[in-house]
């Protein structure tokens, strides 16, 4: 009998979390999973109807699909060059010679996190509206005007690459903290490679996973946007789902769920690429992958040494 | 001390050139933030503090625009969506971390791998898709509204609660993100040092493992605060205005859809949203810091 209790003590008292465990994640999973499984039996099995999948061919066929589509795609192309035309050279001169400005520009591409969207969109809607009042005998005017043009209204890359800031700081100063970029110059520099050469083939090849990083957050980011577009009064790909959900429910959904997929994707794609450099148990130890130099593997030695005598 | 001068003068050169190349690499960045960012929120100050005569046209300097934001209709918006954030954080951050302990104490890495790596691309999922996910589950058509009979017992999507299961589909990964490295700082030493001293989990979980998790706790909830806060995507395109949210209210008056001249008002009231956000983030990023001291 004593047996038997500390036997079933035992047993309960190894088993009771692992129940706990179990309840909890089945919980989540189900909780996540029946929205997506919904939208999907919502998209192929119409009342009426039966199970089709009309939605989906319909998709292409739609109006105002591809050019939707289309604008967005242009617009991430651009904000994601804009944003890593200004951050990289700044992050890496952070880190070669001007340390004290690191807070500045922390602060800086932290700000937009305070400003919500709707918040930014209501002072750009303000400024956008100055150029009639104030403005009309300047050329400013005129550049006012071009950067609302609805075929490509550059006003979005701005307040999307304003967006970005937060993300793509975060992401290109975890990959920076990877790679000794101080040593990986100095020793390119000492082989005789020349300043703007240094950088393009030794820095930028080992930022490549923080690059890709930033470009998907950024591309990401920019597909879903709906806030910004649909207030500046512009039709992007967010904008065009909202605008057709009322006339073809199925469709948008359809739609959504595509989107959804290509983002996940992307967004896992990224995950399964550079994940292991930001989940914490590389977070010194990464060696600095060899760079593309004439003389790579010199400079990845000299790298590593120097890491070693740091440590 | 001569040599010491030589080599001072000697790196004083390539340093002070090195400094102006930082500077040059840094200025088109800061300018950038100073157009797009910085124009904006000068004319969102200067808007919310003036107003413009209707008949005169002459503006002149008042806080009528911020009386107006904090009464009627646009107060009870305001508080709808603190109500709202508070409650969703709430929820997100209990679920969030007892999501992230079963993950975090499970012996499989892959369910881990797998867990984070699903809250990384759901976090990111806020906005239209999400919304519109929402409609076709549990909308007045949706799929499961239709097939378990909600309707009848007095379910309704477009509404508070509605909203609430809805924000929660991307906070509670937000809270398994940010939870997750603190609960792997807790180090199985303090449990095994508390069950040697007789010590029951409840007691270890009130006296050793919250008063450690808690500023990790509290940052998480804020930042699920600041972000539900800030949402509009979502509850736009699922609810139109049955629900009383600031951020609403702020369209409805820039697209002018209540009222003409209400500009000001929603200038006045994106500014009240900038001050809620920036007690957020006072409140998170001491915490934040605070909670790293235990993670290295």
């Amino acid at each position: 009998m004593a047996r038997l209790t500390t036997l079933k003590l035992r047993g309960a008292g190894a088993r009771r979390p692992r129940l706990w465990r179990g309840a909890i994640l089945a919980c989540a999973a189900v909780y996540f999973l029946v929205p997506l499984a919904a939208s999907v039996v919502f998209t192929i099995d119409v009342p009426g109807k039966g199970v089709t999948f009309d939605a989906y061919t319909q998709i292409f066929r739609a109006d105002g699909f591809a050019s939707s589509l289309l604008l967005s795609l242009e617009l991430a192309a651009a904000t994601i060059a804009v944003v890593l035309v200004l951050m990289v050279p700044a992050m890496v001169a952070l880190r070669l010679g001007a340390p004290r400005l690191r807070p500045v520009v922390e602060v800086v591409c932290s700000l937009p996190l305070v400003v919500p969207p709707i918040a930014l969109v209501a002072g750009i809607g303000t400024v956008l509206k100055w150029g009639p009042e104030h403005l009309a005998s300047t050329p400013f005017f005129q550049t006012l005007v071009a950067i609302q043009n609805p075929s490509f209204p550059a006003v979005l890359v701005l307040a999307y690459t304003v967006m970005a800031l937060p993300f793509v700081y975060r992401a290109l100063d975890a990959g920076l903290r990877a790679v000794d970029i101080r040593t990986l110059t100095e020793a390119a520099r000492s082989c005789g490679t020349s300043w703007p050469r240094a950088l393009l083939h030794a820095v930028l090849p080992n930022l490549r996973g923080a690059l890709l990083n930033a470009s998907f957050l950024t591309l990401a980011l920019v597909l879903g946007e709906f806030t910004v577009a649909q207030l500046l009064g512009f039709q992007p790909f967010a904008v065009w789902i909202v605008n057709i959900s009322g006339s073809q429910a199925q469709l948008s959904v359809a739609v959504s769920v595509l989107s959804l997929l290509i983002t996940w994707a992307l967004l896992l794609a990224l995950a399964s690429f550079g994940g292991g450099s930001h989940r914490g148990d590389g977070r010194r130890g990464n060696p600095p992958r060899t760079a593309r130099t004439p003389c790579s593997t010199r400079t990845a030695r000299t790298a590593r040494t120097a890491r070693i005598a740091e440590e | 001390m001569t040599t010491l001068t030589d080599t001072a003068v000697a790196a004083a050169v390539p340093v002070r050139r090195r400094r102006s190349a930082g500077w040059l690499a840094v200025a088109p960045l800061l300018a950038f933030v100073a157009l797009s960012f910085g124009a904006p929120a000068l004319a969102m100050l200067g808007g919310a503090f003036t107003a413009k005569d209707p008949a005169t046209g002459a503006t002149s300097y008042t806080t009528a625009n911020f009386t107006a934001s904090l009464h009627g209709a646009y107060l009870t918006a305001l508080l709808g969506s603190i109500k709202l954030s508070a409650v969703s954080a709430g929820i997100a951050a209990v679920l969030g971390l007892l999501l992230a302990q079963a993950v975090v104490t499970s012996r499989f890495r892959a369910l881990r791998e797998a867990v984070l790596t699903a809250s990384g691309v759901l976090a990111n999922f806020g906005g239209v898709p999400l919304a519109f996910a929402f409609v076709a589950t549990l909308g007045n058509s949706g799929v499961l509204t239709g097939r378990l009979g909600l309707a009848h017992d007095g379910w309704d999507l477009y509404s508070f609660w509605g909203l609430t299961l809805t924000y929660l589909y991307f906070l509670i990964p937000l809270m398994v993100l940010t939870v997750t490295p603190a609960l792997d700082g807790l180090r199985s030493q303090w449990r095994e040092a508390a069950q040697n001293n007789g010590a029951t989990a409840a007691q270890y979980w009130r006296h050793i493992a919250l008063p450690v998790l808690a500023p990790s706790l509290l940052g998480g909830l804020v930042l699920l605060f600041g972000s539900a806060f800030a949402a509009y995507a979502t509850a736009a395109a699922m609810v139109g205005s049955s629900v009383p949210l600031v951020t609403l209210q702020i369209a409805d008056a820039i697209s002018g859809n209540v009222l003409v001249g209400q500009e000001n008002v929603a200038l006045a009231m994106s500014l009240d949203m900038v001050a809620v956000a920036c007690l957020v983030m006072a409140v998170y990023l001491p915490l934040q810091r605070r909670s790293a001291r235990w993670l290295d």
